[in-house]
């Protein structure tokens, strides 16, 4: 048995809300944002499935999105807007499990010019870095991803990025976050349909209108005026 | 166990465009006609519709429509001193998969190269001198002219319903087109696209600079037309997802929509999916090609299928793997520079740029490929090389939108990409951005060639092809040039804020650059030069005719697509009209 860990959403919540208010006078342009209001009033809970993510993946996953995709003024929290979900349905299924990706050996090292080269699936790949970011913020700072503070998480999540954390899998840390930054991504612009960009957060934010995308005049009568359209999504349309 | 199959009249390898085209006109002249396609059918009405049509993860993100990296792939490597390595999942090309191939998922960039682009050779060393071309660069004229090609570019057209606006008609300039282009017999079939914010922006820049921009030319109708084959085409809807999917409106061109409607019904075609073509049976005293073995991909089991006429248009990996299999053609040998097969291969050296507006709104989601502006002022030898350290050129064009939000909502470089400040600072470019790039040519060189890899296999167990390529010294000049252009149209522009992309120094696999490869068949005046003459016929093999860029002798500055599709139609009329009936050498060696 591993140790159960402690429900950590409302401690985030509260960590998100406070940054975000600090970021929202900074800028001050929070007041008239929809999103805010979304941000503001918590979804109610809803029990957490996973699909293929054991419990240390699915809390590293979710500390994980939660820094990529802070809540703000702008969206509530990378958890909130179904992002873990959205990555954990990813692997569970054909892309997490190599489909499509030439697997066949010898399995040399490559340089960047040759893009991914791993043996490994994308599931076993996000198992093998979170593992090697557990290990390495563990190294650092005693404890596991999910249990750094938010400026832990962020100067570990840097750390990361860039390639200073010593990964020791065959692959370098910065490798993994280039990966789990576009799969994160992915969710948070794909149709909700996935499970992540709930309530199409990730669209009413920057503003793309999603569905139908017939624009033949639009594209002259809104010619420099933004169309501002509550976004639409293929469920809308289904 | 091979089961062996009725003889046909013809079997075409890969039911992409030019296989598809290729299988429509040899069945309106009477001949039957087997193809032969590794991938799934494709019906438009099934899959291109809407609303599932929209869904930027599945078609753009994980590559719906393209090859299956699992069943075949490409292995890759800078030069010949390297181990090349497969290429496991798709990145800088995107080869297709299926009826229509590639085709189904393109940018519909619609072009036919200049003139002087099919002698360039002769044309630069009559302006330059012998001495201007170096001697890695092995440039050849083409054996065909544009005059020779124009009647069957214009037929290409009228099955495309392309949109576009003249600049040369029948030798008469006419402003607001491309003047700089060869003579066209006809208008373009429908009208300009409209153009997008950021077209508009950029065409007032390069007017006030003294350039001659005019709309991008689409493979798209813009408004409702009828093609050459009867097919009712709707007009373009501007939806932005464009690029790596299909299209709902049977606009943009593609083979399902534009040509399958009026063939998968004729009696005289049989179309054979998942059917992995594995080799072509070569009789080298008759010089023919008597049968091709396929898989069938669903069952594993093995068939042979003769034909009196083979076409490989399997796209240009698959036309140069395919002959390295069969044993037709001798490989090209780059540390001799003898052999043919393989050689010349090419690709688009394509310098990018990005520039804000922040008084501007773009509406980024919105529009077509076909809504960019373009100018052709540099390419090919449409201006002066003298005292320049390159060769080549290529289009510029600028625009904003049709790029759904996965992969198109660009920031500034120094925007850290996660946070709340990314969030910030995506809201506020998000509405203001305009993309510029250069399609530049890409004039061969004897280091970059295609053969056989020695190590990695498909999932038939034949060895992989192997791509040995990268950027050179010419490329590269070419390129720093060509963004000096656009910088300076930029600034013209008046940006918040701009970024230049120069090309890294070495060709890299990752990330998406253009499906623009060319070469490994190349057409020419002899067997020691070429692989095909002029009518795409094999010298080895009289009865295969190979379809695709892999016949171009080098890359121009242009897309590849509308040259492909008026070779295919060049090549098929004159099977139709004089092999058919008198099977042979077509050019005599
Ligand atoms: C994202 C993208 C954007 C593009 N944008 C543009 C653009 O803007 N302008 C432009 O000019 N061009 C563009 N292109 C290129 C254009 O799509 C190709 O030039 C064109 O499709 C080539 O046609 P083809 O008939 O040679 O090959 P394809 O259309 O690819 O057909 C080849 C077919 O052969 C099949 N095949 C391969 N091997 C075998 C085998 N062994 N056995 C059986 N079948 C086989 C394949 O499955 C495929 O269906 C773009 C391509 C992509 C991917």
């Amino acid at each position: 048995m591993t140790e159960v860990k402690l429900p950590r959403r409302d401690f985030l919540k509260a960590a998100g809300a406070a940054s975000a208010a600090g970021a929202a006078a900074a800028t001050g342009i929070a007041a008239c944002s929809p999103a805010a209001e979304t941000a503001a009033t918590a979804p109610p809970a809803e029990p957490e499935i996973w699909l293929t993510l054991n419990a240390t993946e699915a809390a590293f996953v979710k500390a994980v999105v939660d820094t990529l995709i802070p809540a703000d003024e702008l969206t509530p929290s990378g958890t909130d807007v179904g992002l873990a979900t959205f990555i954990d349905r990813q692997l569970a299924g054909g892309f997490g499990n190599g489909a499509k990706l030439y697997r066949s050996g010898p399995f040399l090292p490559g340089k960047p010019e040759h893009g991914y080269q791993l043996a490994l699936s994308p599931r076993d790949f996000f198992r093998a870095g979170i593992s090697e970011a557990n290990a390495w913020t563990t190294k650092t700072y005693g404890k596991e991803f999910d249990r750094l503070t938010v400026e832990q998480r962020n100067e570990a999540l840097t750390a990361i990025e860039t390639g200073k954390a010593q990964f020791n899998g065959g692959f370098t840390s910065n490798f993994f976050f280039d990966n789990f930054l576009q799969l994160s991504m992915e969710g948070f612009f794909a149709d909700p349909m996935y499970g992540g960009n709930k309530n199409k957060v990730a669209w009413k934010m920057i503003g793309f209108p999603g569905l139908p995308a017939s624009y033949r005049e639009e594209v002259k009568t809104y010619f420099n005026k933004k169309y501002d359209k509550e976004p639409q999504s293929i469920a809308d349309f289904s | 166990m091979v089961t062996k199959l009725n003889e046909v009249d013809a079997v075409v390898i890969g039911v992409g465009m030019t296989g598809a085209m290729i299988a429509k006109e040899f069945t309106l002249a009477g001949l039957t006609v087997v193809g032969l396609e590794r991938g799934p059918d494709r019906r438009p009405r099934e899959e291109s519709v809407l609303p599932r049509i929209r869904d930027e993860l599945k078609y753009v993100q994980r590559l719906e429509l393209m090859q299956d990296n699992s069943i075949d792939t490409v292995t890759f490597r800078n030069n010949s001193e390297q181990t090349a390595l497969p290429i496991r999942r798709w990145g800088a090309f995107l080869p297709g998969e299926g009826v229509g191939g590639t085709l189904n998922h393109w940018g519909g960039m619609h072009w036919r190269y200049l003139p002087t682009d099919f002698r360039i050779r002769s044309t630069i060393t009559e302006r330059y001198g012998a001495g201007a071309i170096p001697g890695d660069m092995t440039i050849a004229d083409w054996p065909v002219s544009y005059d020779e090609l124009e009647p069957y570019y214009d037929k290409f057209d009228k099955m495309c319903g392309v949109a576009g606006k003249a600049g040369n008609l029948r030798g008469q300039k006419i402003a607001g087109g491309n003047i700089f282009e060869g003579a066209r017999s006809d208008e373009y079939p429908t009208p300009a696209l409209k153009p997008s914010g950021g077209a508009v922006l950029f065409t007032q820049a390069c007017n006030n600079l003294g350039h001659h921009p005019f709309p991008a030319p689409f493979g798209a109708a813009s408004q409702p037309y009828k093609n050459i084959y009867g097919i009712q085409l709707g007009a373009c809807e501007y939806c932005g997802f464009c690029g790596r999917n299909s299209c709902e409106a049977n606009s943009k061109v593609t083979a399902p929509t534009h040509i399958m409607p009026a063939l998968r019904d004729e009696a005289k075609f049989t179309l054979r999916t998942n059917a992995f073509v594995s080799k072509l049976v070569y009789d080298r005293q008759a010089k023919k090609v008597t049968s091709v073995l396929y898989t069938d991909m669903n069952t594993g089991e093995e068939y042979e299928q003769p034909a009196g006429i083979v076409i490989l248009s399997g796209y240009v990996f698959t036309n140069s793997n395919m002959l390295f299999h069969s044993g037709i053609g001798e490989p090209y040998d780059a540390r001799t520079g003898r052999g043919v097969v393989g050689k010349n291969y090419c690709y688009q050296f394509e310098a990018t740029a990005t520039a804000f507006f922040e008084d501007k709104n773009l509406n980024p989601f919105m529009g077509s490929p076909g809504d960019r502006a373009v100018i052709d002022d540099f390419n090919g030898e449409n201006f002066d090389h003298s005292g320049l350290d390159f060769l080549g050129g290529g289009y510029i064009r600028g625009g904003s939108g049709a790029e759904p939000p996965i992969g198109g909502r660009a920031v500034p470089a120094d925007v850290p990409s996660w946070g709340s400040e990314w969030k910030k600072e995506t809201v506020r470019w998000y509405y203001h951005a305009v993309e510029f790039q250069n399609q530049g040519s890409v004039y061969a060189n004897r280091a970059n060639y295609l053969d056989v890899d020695p190590i990695y296999k498909d999932a038939l167990g034949r060895p992989l092809i192997r791509l040995t390529y990268n950027a050179t010294k010419n490329d590269h000049a070419m390129s720093r040039y060509m963004l000096t252009k656009i910088d300076a149209i930029i600034k013209e522009m008046n940006p918040t804020h701009y970024e230049l992309h120069p090309r890294p120094l070495n060709f890299t696999i990752v990330p998406y650059q253009s499906t623009h490869n060319t070469g490994g068949t190349m057409m020419g005046t002899t067997p020691a030069n070429s692989v095909v003459n002029r009518y795409q016929q094999s010298w080895a093999a009289h009865n295969l005719f190979i379809m695709g860029a892999s016949t171009f002798p080098q890359q121009h500055g242009y897309n590849p697509t509308g040259t492909v599709g008026a070779l295919a139609y060049f090549a098929s009329d004159k099977i139709v009209k004089d092999y058919v009936k008198n099977p042979g050498p077509l050019v005599q060696a």
